[in-house]
């Protein structure tokens, strides 16, 4: 036989299945479910302590929304270059792939090195983890949602890795549509948290 | 797929695959459901016989007033650690081996979805026990309630170690390690949850034998399929609440701390969202397993089997939004207290469903007083006593009479002593013969019920007494006069003939594995598909998979007609009974096959890998590196995040299961 | 694994379309931005947090319905998804409706 009958990584051993869905698909929406209410407790948890500034900064005083804004835009054009990844692999464009999952990936980099940055501008004015439960719940909330990011950044470079190492062949889309699912739940968090807080808070509070 | 590759498998990973089929390796490396199910039967059964232990000191200490047999702090810690170590490491776990053995036989799949993220499950749940336990030589063990409320969680030091002053650091620095220590252990007990969580749904959604339609689904998996999703949402919410409690421990964030802003009831809140669906996580799959019981054993289906599936539904959903119940005393307002008292009586609507159900399919069959129908009986009589006692909770006035009482202790072990653990133990005499292929003791196990029963009616009845007279949870002692001594004697009394019917349990086993009576494929005449299977069952499960075309397929093989005349047994060759003294498979079987090989050239099963066992491996490590200081933080949260990284990788690209030659 | 019957039955939104939707984001995002900075302007926030809010969710929508294709897909996907969001939204409004509209500290 073959190589090509050679079972490749990441498939399943039974090739039927009841529904007629993929696994591991079914598995990433199930986990995605559960990441809601991941979410969903650190944002109620800023959202209840936005105001609790203890003196310390408030929102409107402390966020620089144009940088936000920009690193905001890039993350969510990188759910753009995922989705082209995918449409690339499901063509057999396997070069165009490739591209944009590494392209997908940079813009989840520069991301996060923009809020790296920005935790830096902000531990200069003296804001930080124990300022108070706003900057506590801001840091926790948003670092959180940083080390997804990481963690999609990896998966996205080890995609890329084994194309480039030719192990990522075309039959294995459906692995890049979960990754890519996982991507664009980690970036619509993200729109959900650009708004609710950093937009609204810092046009409701007073600075300083 | 047909397994005829030529050419020896490339080597795609660090290691080769795993190759043992006995011995200790194949149990670290195994995929298999049914071992994995094994393994968590056995490892929690031990945490069970440890949260025992700690049990009994407690009643020990409680057993007369001012006894000085255990400090205030030790006192704490094992109060702490045996809720924690029934609730996360006993029942949590034990319903879970019976997941994991049973499901993929009940749908008629030859195992679940992800048998590596299984097995990872296992270990992830190992490890959790091993670090929060480690505790012991690392400063002390948990010690503030397994609800563990803020700012009690966050303040030190403790009463005991404040005689001299210049120990109050010392006793600070080790609270903190303690609660670095809960939340870290819970939380990577937490993953282990949610990691089986998925692949139970997915399992349950996706790998069903042809023709096992949803409402066909034996009852025990329909209670498996509504736990696991009471698991994926309730543990997200816990593991938030642990990270931001490290948080506050560790690194000195203000979330919970009144003094620096923090909000002590937003802890609560977190806490009860996952606590009150945890409730049903424990007490559901002893559910599921009394309503497969008691058909087998009254000879009859069971009653309103849709009933019973929405009832488990309508719990799991109203189990989301009666949490706050938990906090009447907290001063939540008149209209949340009125509002979630309220939520609460409706849950006792489809709780009650279920006790009518049970008693419906009772009524009228032909009963056989067996060990397992003895303890489901059990389960049935006990639930309903504790059922009873949580609508007293729901009523507000009478909450705050008994809140933090006695009553309250009354209560919960009622439903979770008399609820769960009887249910789980009716599953481990029903399911033996299948695990084992001999039947546990029926003497012994009718003597270990009575004995349980009566234990655990001495133990916990007159805590209802104790508590309406006003004696309080968690006291370490009380003073003489209270008029609370003689009850007191009484449970301690009652906890020793707890441990004397689980002494009959153990003897039982131990005898029955050399000497138990063989099992025979279905030795309880039994209605769902697990039984068609040899016992044990062969490591594929099943040499063909069932077509299902009925609700109680088994019975619907073995029995013609039912519904205007009794049922006629169809003579011979439906039911082909094997020698259990036999293995089960030595029609087949070829030592010289590899792992994930069976004897038959087109059933292919998933290969035993060592990757679940390396990323699990990483947790407590790097958990330690949050307990440590300085350089040895940075080493250990490295090494532990390396671990965890690299079994991740390893195992996303080593395939499922390995092609042979 | 390998290509599913389902997943050969359904097919995704081609590049074309993937390329407007991620221009609609782009746009809504630099609405939001300005919105934002509009408010130092003496722009109303009553009227503009609800269209705020409007914008987050059209654009939360956007890329759950296409880019993850919930839109195309087997509606056992959706119903796994929305019913976290929606559990999500329920107790979690219901935590933060008590801690803004119950008793406050100190009451």
């Amino acid at each position: 036989m073959s190589d090509m009958s050679a079972p490749l990584p990441g498939t399943d051993y039974e090739h039927s299945t009841s529904l007629g869905l993929s696994n591991n698909k079914m598995a990433m929406w199930t986990f995605i479910g559960s990441e809601c209410l991941f979410f969903g407790a650190l944002i109620s948890t800023y959202l209840i302590y936005v105001g609790r500034t203890n003196e310390g900064p408030t929102p409107a005083g402390i966020y620089d929304v144009p940088f936000t804004s920009v690193s905001t835009f890039i993350l969510l054009m990188s759910s753009l270059g995922m989705v082209l990844a995918l449409a690339a692999i499901q063509a057999g464009e396997m070069r165009k792939f490739r591209t944009w999952i590494l392209a997908t990936g940079l813009m989840g980099a520069t991301f996060l090195a923009g809020q790296f940055y920005e935790f830096t501008v902000f531990a200069a004015e003296e804001f930080n983890l124990t300022t108070s439960p706003f900057s506590s719940s801001f840091f926790v909330l948003t670092g959180f949602h940083g080390l997804h990011v990481a963690l999609g950044i990896l998966m996205l470079l080890a995609m890329w890795t084994a194309s480039m190492m030719g192990r990522l062949p075309q039959q294995l889309h459906t692995t890049v549509e979960n990754i890519g699912l996982y991507w664009h739940f980690v970036d619509i968090v993200w729109i959900i948290i650009f708004t609710v807080v950093y937009l609204i808070p810092a046009a409701t509070t007073a600075p300083g | 797929m047909a397994v005829t590759a030529q050419e020896p498998v490339t080597r795609r990973s660090a290691f080769r695959r795993p190759t043992a089929e006995t011995g200790i390796w194949s149990w670290i490396t195994t995929v298999d459901h049914k071992r994995i199910g094994i393994l968590y039967w056995l490892t929690a059964f031990f945490f069970f016989l440890v949260g025992g232990i700690e049990a009994l000191l407690i009643r020990v200490q409680l057993s007369r007033p001012e006894n000085t047999l255990l400090s205030a702090d030790a006192y704490n810690q094992l109060f702490t650690m045996h809720g924690l170590t029934m609730i996360f490491f006993a029942l949590m776990p034990l319903g879970a081996a019976f997941f994991n053995y049973l499901l993929p036989l009940q749908i008629g799949a030859r195992d679940v979805a992800f048998p590596r993220l299984n097995a990872f499950s296992y270990w992830v749940f190992l490890s959790a026990g091993i670090f929060i336990y480690s505790g012991v030589l690392l400063g002390g063990l948990p010690d503030g309630g397994w609800f563990n409320y803020a700012p009690l969680n966050l303040i030190g030091p403790d009463p005991t170690a404040t005689e001299a002053a210049g120990q109050i650091a010392v006793a600070e620095a080790n609270h903190i390690s303690r609660m670095v220590f809960y939340s870290i252990g819970l939380q990577i007990a937490g993953i282990a949850s949610l990691a089986s969580s998925v692949n139970f749904i997915v399992t349950i959604l996706n790998m069903r034998a042809p023709g096992m339609t949803l409402m066909r689904l034996p009852i025990f998996t329909w209670a498996t399929f509504v736990t696991s999703f009471l698991m994926l949402f309730a543990m997200p919410v816990i593991g938030v609440a642990l990270w931001q409690l490290m948080f506050d421990v560790r690194f000195g964030t203000n979330f919970f701390n009144p003094a620096a802003g923090g909000d002590p009831v937003l802890w609560q809140h977190m806490f009860w969202l996952f606590g009150h669906p945890e409730v049903y996580i424990l007490i559901l799959p002893a559910f599921g397993i009394v309503s497969e019981v008691l058909p087998v054993f009254a000879r009859k289906p069971l009653f309103g089997y849709s009933a019973m599936v929405f009832s488990l539904i309508a719990i799991a959903f109203l189990g989301w939004g009666v949490w706050a119940h938990h906090m009447f005393a907290a001063g939540l307002g008149p209209v949340a207290n009125a509002a979630f008292g309220l939520s609460t009586m409706f849950i006792a609507v489809p709780t009650g469903v279920k006790i009518f159900n049970w008693l419906g399919t009772l009524w009228g069959g032909r009963i056989r007083l067996t060990t397992p129908l003895l303890f489901g009986v059990g389960l049935v009589a006990m639930f309903t006593i504790g059922g009873l006692s949580g609508v007293t909770h729901s009523i507000v006035p009478s909450n705050y009479q008994q809140t933090d009482t006695y009553y309250v202790v009354a209560h919960f072990h009622y439903v979770m002593f008399g609820g769960s653990i009887f249910g789980l133990f009716a599953g481990t005499y029903y399911w033996f013969p299948k695990v084992t292929g001999r039947l546990l003791d029926d003497r012994l196990g009718k003597l270990h019920f009575w004995l349980m029963l009566i234990g655990f009616n001495v133990t916990f009845g007159p805590m209802h007494l104790l508590g309406m007279d006003g004696m309080p949870r968690r006291i370490y002692t009380y003073a003489d006069g209270m008029g609370w001594n003689f009850w007191n004697l009484i449970e301690t009394i009652g906890a020793f003939i707890i441990a004397a019917s689980i002494a009959v349990f153990i003897a039982n086993l131990a005898i029955t594995r050399r000497r138990g009576e063989p099992a025979g494929d279905d030795p309880w005449d039994a209605r769902t598909v697990e039984w068609m299977t040899t016992s044990p069952p062969p490591h594929y499960n099943f040499e063909e998979v069932p077509q299902i075309s009925a609700r109680d397929e088994l019975w619907h093989r073995k029995y013609v007609g039912g519904a205007t005349r009794p049922p006629v047994r169809v003579p011979a060759g439906a039911s082909p009974d094997h020698d259990p003294g036999e293995s089960a498979v030595d029609d087949q079987a070829q030592p010289a096959h590899g792992p994930g090989h069976t004897g038959h050239a087109d059933i292919h099963m998933p290969s035993p890998s060592y990757y679940p066992v390396i990323a699990a491996a990483g947790m407590p490590i790097a958990g330690w590196g949050v307990y440590a200081g300085g350089p040895v933080q940075v080493a250990l949260l490295a090494l532990g995040g390396l671990l965890i990284l690299s079994g991740l990788f390893g195992w996303v690209l080593e395939p499922s299961a390995e092609e042979h030659a | 694994m390998a290509e599913t019957e389902y997943d050969k039955e359904h097919t995704h939104p081609g590049v074309g379309q993937y390329v407007e939707i991620g221009i609609i984001l782009a746009v809504m995002t630099l609405l939001e931005v300005i919105l934002f900075e509009s408010f130092d302007r003496g722009f109303s926030t009553q009227v503009g947090i609800p269209a705020l809010i409007v914008l987050t969710i059209l654009k939360f929508l956007l890329v759950v319905l296409w880019f993850m294709h919930l839109r195309f897909d087997h509606k056992l996907f959706r119903r796994l998804f929305f019913v976290g969001v929606a559990l999500a939204l329920l107790v979690f409004g219901i935590v933060g409706a008590n801690f803004y509209l119950g008793p406050q500290p100190g009451f």
